[in-house]
């Protein structure tokens, strides 16, 4: 059985290790096209601070790990996927064909139509090639600007911070992380920045990028011009789709997969940010983009691609955020549904917060700020379904019982719950 | 034959010595705050249940570490975080769906049990034996860790 991997980020590696493990003769080969060992994105902001050097964002210890478990690693860009005849084309010229195939390639960052954002000295922050050319531009006392408070952009922005240099940090939306935060917790960690001198704007954006003759300038849409050595987008990523044109494979925002990681072709699988699978909490198809989701994704893709078939019942999007060293984190339905409840702890002289959201007996959605202990049992309690019982009125009482009415509701405690 | 703790809850009398114990091992501080294993009260049953890493079969952990720090200690099973390797990125954290791997702000990296390397002192440290380290076998420790997986069985179908 000839397994071919596009793309070697965590979905892709993880799926290569599940096929070993249950098919010792397989021929499993992964394609990349990034120089590097099969490495980490979320690796790089460490990158940035010098904690790890390259390879301390690689995926596997090393290089051995492969070639021990008897899977090949090409580096190349594949140009096509011909599904009908089984094969995909390689950029050299090379044809190679597959029994299985599995497409994780990934997600590209969106650069937002902005005049001057193809300067050189515009950056977006997704590769090691593009840690390396902000670690040559990020130098102590310079100026940064930095476009977008989302995920991304507010993991960077310590890793910017502790190298010394002057940031600004340009927000279209209301708040900073508004795809993972509500109002409140947004504002709050607004506050934790401002707090720390970095000069976060929010409903801001930007007019223009030119280029001067002492570097950049960023032309705001509050009518500032700031001076720039570097611009970082952080705007937001898109599933890396254009391989896949002709190919008959059906696509929407990402690749649709059934819960099995299956495509429209039965042949093929995809994982990870590239596809739109099942999400737990609302039953709909979504690219998630996290690297809990491409584990599992690929995962789930290498079972099936071996023929133990598994499905799956969803994943649970969920994200943790150090900004500044202020943690935040969020699971499922945090944003909450109609007609459901919620519990909040709001203390914003301790910077603390957490919401969470009930249907009915269940969790289906948290999130926190300032909390860095046991917060993995909110995946537990919503991606279980536990009914919480009179745990549900203690809960919305102290929010802090978590772990307690997880216990009570999984354990014999030796009491009823 | 690996050996795995057994907690039973009903013979905790929550006197904190097992989180003394494992944050003097971990740490080199008496600080029950930075302990691995942590004793929940349940005030309105007036009862105290310890709660550690289960070392799950499933590692959700480790699945998910970007980088490669947690690897499975082949004497004891142990789930194990490399600090030389963790980047502190956390997402171990939430994808740990017990609530046992927690990230340390004093070292800016993930912290969880590793069974201390086959000598748990939070066992060695109990009085009244509601943690013993003893052979993996139908273990209170281990319906609790069944229970804990069955709460989760429908993330998975074989069909």
């Amino acid at each position: 059985m000839q397994h071919i991997i596009i793309g070697a980020g965590p979905a892709g590696v993880v799926a290569a290790e599940t096929i070993r493990k249950y098919d010792p003769e397989a021929s499993i080969t992964i394609i990349g096209d990034e120089p590097e060992p099969p490495y980490s994105r979320m690796a790089i902001p460490y990158y940035l601070i010098k904690n790890i050097d390259e390879s301390g964002s690689y995926l596997r210890d090393s290089v051995d790990h492969y070639r021990i478990l008897n899977i090949e690693l090409v580096q190349m860009r594949v140009d096509q996927v011909d599904a009908a005849n089984k094969k995909v084309k390689l950029a050299d010229g090379n044809v190679r064909s597959y029994d299985k195939l599995l497409i994780a390639i990934g997600s590209r960052p969106v650069n937002p139509p902005i005049p001057g954002i193809d300067l050189p000295q515009v950056h977006s922050c997704w590769t090691l090639k593009d840690a390396r050319s902000i670690d040559e531009l990020a130098l102590p006392g310079v100026n940064v600007v930095l476009i977008g408070a989302g995920f991304i952009g507010c993991i960077i922005m310590e890793a910017l911070v502790r190298r010394g240099i002057n940031l600004s940090v340009i927000e279209t939306g209301n708040r900073m992380v508004p795809r993972m935060l509500n109002e409140k917790a947004g504002g709050l960690l607004k506050k934790w920045c401002l707090d720390k001198c970095i000069d976060v704007r929010t409903s801001c954006s930007v007019q223009s990028v030119t280029s001067t003759e002492n570097g950049l300038k960023v032309s705001l849409s509050d009518g500032d011009e700031l001076p720039a050595a570097l611009v970082i987008i952080a705007t937001g990523v898109k599933s890396n789709l254009k391989i896949l044109e002709g190919s008959g494979i059906e696509v929407d925002k990402g690749i649709i997969v059934n819960n099995q990681m299956q495509t429209s072709d039965s042949d093929i699988y995809a994982a990870g940010d590239v596809a739109q699978g099942m999400d737990f909490s609302t039953g709909k198809y979504e690219v998630q983009a996290i690297q809990t989701t491409a584990t599992d994704h690929g995962r789930i893709a290498g079972m099936n691609m071996v023929g133990k078939a598994t499905a799956h019942h969803g994943t649970v999007n969920m994200n943790v955020l150090d900004t500044m060293g202020l943690i935040s984190c969020s699971f499922g339905l945090w944003m909450g549904i109609e007609g459901g409840e919620q519990a909040e702890l709001y203390s914003p002289d301790q910077y603390q917060y957490v919401n969470l959201q009930f249907n009915d007996h269940c969790l289906i959605g948290a999130s926190c700020i300032g909390k860095t202990q046991h917060i993995g049992v909110l995946r537990g309690l919503i991606e279980s379904k536990i009914k919480l019982g009179v745990w549900r009125q203690r809960l919305i009482g102290n929010t802090n019982l978590i772990m307690e009415a997880y216990m009570a509701c999984t354990q014999d405690l030796g009491y009823s719950q | 034959m690996q050996k795995s703790l057994n907690i039973d809850s009903a013979k905790c009398t929550g006197c904190l010595q097992c989180e003394m114990a494992c944050s003097y091992e971990h740490t080199g501080a008496f600080n029950p705050s930075k302990s691995f294993i942590k004793v929940f009260t349940f005030h309105d049953e007036g009862r105290f249940a310890p709660y550690t890493c289960t070392q799950c079969e499933e590692a959700w952990c480790q699945r998910v570490c970007p980088v490669d720090a947690i690897s499975i200690d082949l004497s004891t099973g142990a789930k194990v975080i490399s600090d030389d390797k963790c980047v502190g990125c956390k997402v171990c954290t939430i994808a740990c769906p017990f609530g046992t791997v927690n990230y340390s702000q004093d070292i800016g990296k993930a912290v969880k049990c590793d069974l201390c390397s086959g000598d748990p002192k939070c066992a060695a440290a109990c009085p009244t034996d509601a943690i013993t380290y003893v052979d993996a076998d139908w273990t209170g420790y281990l319906k609790m860790l069944t229970s804990a997986a069955k709460s989760l069985h429908s993330v998975e179908v074989t069909t």
